[in-house]
């Protein structure tokens, strides 16, 4: 019978079947982070269990440290609380930690698939809902909550549901210009924040196929914006040029066996879905977020809706509220609209491409006046390799912020808070009330964008700013 | 090790139901980040569930808040509007609410990680139709009590009506009983072992060993 890339990996983990869909799943590879890692570690610990698989736990701090050059872990205070726990623990319980300042640490779901721990076909677990990034590479990757966290540590298995399954297919190629991140927000701004709920989704298509390994991982990142736990692309070529020759990725002989394997993943023809959606890749327009979810997406030369002309009284309220916090009029051209901050990282779009991308829009130009705008590498090994292309120094020149690799203001839990009522253009995922600290109102948007808001002074389509002759 | 973790069952609730209609209420709204990184005990979690929502910019109590009318004060059931606890996989979402006196959630549909960690709390997640929540909710307006009863799975309204809900047998089961899933699991840790040993034959790419880069 046809089966889907998700059909495959689910099979090939099934310790035992639990009925009613559910199966016990082995788990391949169990990521920890600041926040997350050490309640679950801690939790086994209280019930004097052993991890039951310690060499396939990894560790690295992110969230709750600080990103000031120069930072250790004590630079946010609380932080340091958090990342003495993490060490202790995975020191005592010998769990693989890569610590800050070394090549390894960084944003959880930046460093996995950068050191090949994540590879095609394996399941991958993190107490962080973004884990399905790591989708991208073909991996069955989804987040789970401190009680799964732990259960997995102490049995190295999940019992799980099989979720729907959902493929969308982005056909035509995207134009130049377009990027990942604008697929995924104008996918979610179509199809609704809750399109995806109790689905795992395959995302294919020419687009796909033509789209490069890191831009794959900001489609799947943004799954859970969609409301699904797993999103996933079908590992190819591209993928395996990917994985070759890093550190935890098999080498040689090992290697070549794991690609014919890999070579079996993709979705066989005929396999059946529960939904299918079709985007049409070559109409898609850099897009950005206007309102409290990753579904207010609008074209960057579109208008803020007028919550008047929604139908439901409920769906009224909540655009009228999201417009309200958000300090924008009904009907407004989004172009044009002045911000204060911007932030380019983010486990969505800090890898090196983004960086570069964001770097092609700031060469030759200088932050607007008045704009903050800080520059987040993903992980340490992003942030040595952009600085060995100078990169950091075109930031700094062009009036940037270069930072210490981690979370920081995407999820604001490092004390780095875009100020109550302040405008910001993130690379990040979330958009939410107060995500980015009380009161902070945030734009989601490609690093293209992203730079370009910073250097305009106001939300601007990329494309200008580079038809324009350099200052 | 016992199967039981202490997780209080859930079997039958009755009590106010209050309604919070708008759609994609996602867990940083339930939950501040810094609340989980700052307050390390779970149960004083509730003074800041839905802090955004719940008090005014003084920190005064915001009256238009459903939880801030004195009939729904400490109510144990939440109507909620459609993918309610979107976002991020924060447990701490879960125990915010509790800790504010919510112990059963109705909604259209639910965050996918939301709806698992209900379940390893005692928190039981109802999937309804729209029209049903808003039934149930006008009905429930004056802070009249139904309730959720999980040993027969129906919804009471407070006129007396009977509604089933639907719910996965397992799920059901774990929480009529506070089952503990690592106790349960480790009864397979044989089936577990002997597993790995065979895809270490079948997939040994797939367990790591770190080469130089």
């Amino acid at each position: 019978m046809a089966r889907t890339l998700f059909d495959k990996v689910w099979d090939a983990h099934v310790v035992r079947e639990l009925g009613d869909g559910w199966a016990l799943l082995h788990i391949d590879r169990h990521l920890l982070h600041d926040l997350s890692g050490p309640p679950a570690l801690a939790e086994v610990a209280a019930r004097g269990l052993p991890l039951h698989d310690r060499e396939l736990v990894f560790a690295t701090p992110d969230h709750a440290m600080s990103s000031l050059p120069g930072r250790v872990a004590t630079t946010f205070p609380l932080g340091g609380r958090l990342h003495g726990a993490l060490k202790a623990q995975s020191a005592a319980m010998g769990v693989r930690l890569f610590d800050l300042g070394q090549p390894g640490q960084g944003i959880v779901h930046v460093m996995g698939p950068e050191l090949g721990i994540v590879l095609p076909g394996l399941t991958v677990i993190c107490g962080d809902s973004h884990t399905c990034t790591n989708g991208g590479l073909g991996a069955m990757a989804f987040g789970v909550g401190s009680s799964e966290s732990t259960h997995a540590l102490a049995t190295q298995t999940l019992r799980q549901q099989k979720p729907k399954q959902m493929r969308v297919r982005c056909e035509g190629r995207l134009r130049p210009g377009v990027t990942a991140k604008d697929l995924a927000l104008h996918t979610i701004g179509l199809l609704g924040a809750a399109a995806g709920v109790g689905h795992a989704v395959e995302f294919a298509g020419e687009a796909i196929e033509a789209m490069d390994v890191e831009g794959r991982l900001t489609l799947c990142n943004l799954s859970v914006e969609l409301g699904a736990r797993f999103g996933m692309v079908a590992p190819d070529e591209r993928t395996f040029d990917f994985l070759r020759g890093r550190a935890f990725a098999p080498q040689g002989a090992a290697f070549d066996a794991a690609v014919a394997h890999w070579r079996t993943l993709p979705s066989d023809t005929g396999a059946l879905f529960d939904c299918e959606v079709l985007i049409d890749a070559a109409t898609v327009r850099p897009t950005i977020t206007w309102g409290t979810s990753p579904e207010h997406a609008i074209a960057i030369d579109g208008q803020v809706p007028d919550p008047q002309a929604a139908e439901q009284e409920a769906e009224r309220d909540t655009l009228a509220a999201a417009l309200d916090y958000m300090g924008l009029a009904a009907g407004q051209a989004i172009a044009g609209t002045p911000v204060d901050w911007v932030f380019i990282g983010s486990c969505a779009n800090s890898r090196l491409s983004d960086l570069r991308a964001a770097a092609e829009v700031v060469r030759g130009r200088h932050v607007a006046t008045g704009v903050t705008a800080w520059v987040v590498p993903g992980s340490e090994n992003v942030k040595r390799a952009a600085e060995a292309e100078g990169l950091h120094t075109l930031f700094e020149a062009a009036g940037f912020a270069w930072r210490e690799p981690g979370c920081s203001m995407c999820v604001a839990a490092n004390g780095e808070q875009v100020p109550p009522q302040q405008r910001s253009v993130s690379t990040s995922n979330r958009n939410f009330v107060g995500r980015q600290g009380p009161g902070a109102r945030t734009h989601l948007a490609s690093p293209a964008m992203a730079a370009a808001a910073a250097i305009a002074g106001a939300i601007t389509d990329p494309a200008h700013l580079l038809l324009e002759t350099a200052p | 090790m016992s199967i039981s973790t202490g997780m209080q069952p859930f079997t039958t609730l009755t009590g106010p139901a209050a309604w919070l209609p708008r759609a994609n209420v996602d867990t940083d709204v339930i939950i501040r980040i810094e609340r989980l990184t700052t307050i390390g005990d779970r149960s004083r979690l509730g003074p800041y569930a839905m802090e955004a929502l719940r008090y005014r910019e003084d920190g005064s109590d915001d009256p238009s808040f459903v939880f801030n009318q004195p009939a729904f004060r400490g109510a144990p059931i939440l109507l909620a509007g459609e993918n309610f606890g979107c976002g991020s996989s924060r447990e701490g979402a879960v125990w915010a609410l509790q800790g504010m006196g919510v112990r059963c959630v109705i909604a259209p549909s639910f965050g996918d990680i939301f709806f698992n960690n209900c379940f390893q709390n005692g928190m039981l997640p109802i999937r309804l139709a729209p029209d049903a929540i808003e039934a149930l909710a006008r009905q429930c307006a004056d802070g009249d009590a139904m309730t959720v009863d999980l040993t027969q799975c129906t919804l009471a309204a407070p006129d007396g009506s009977v509604a089933p809900f639907a719910i996965d047998p397992l799920r059901r089961e774990g929480l009529l009983h506070g089952l503990d899933d690592i106790g349960l699991t480790l009864k397979d840790d044989a089936l577990i072992r002997a597993w790995q040993a065979a895809d270490r034959e079948r997939r040994p790419w797939a367990w790591p060993a770190e080469h130089a880069a």
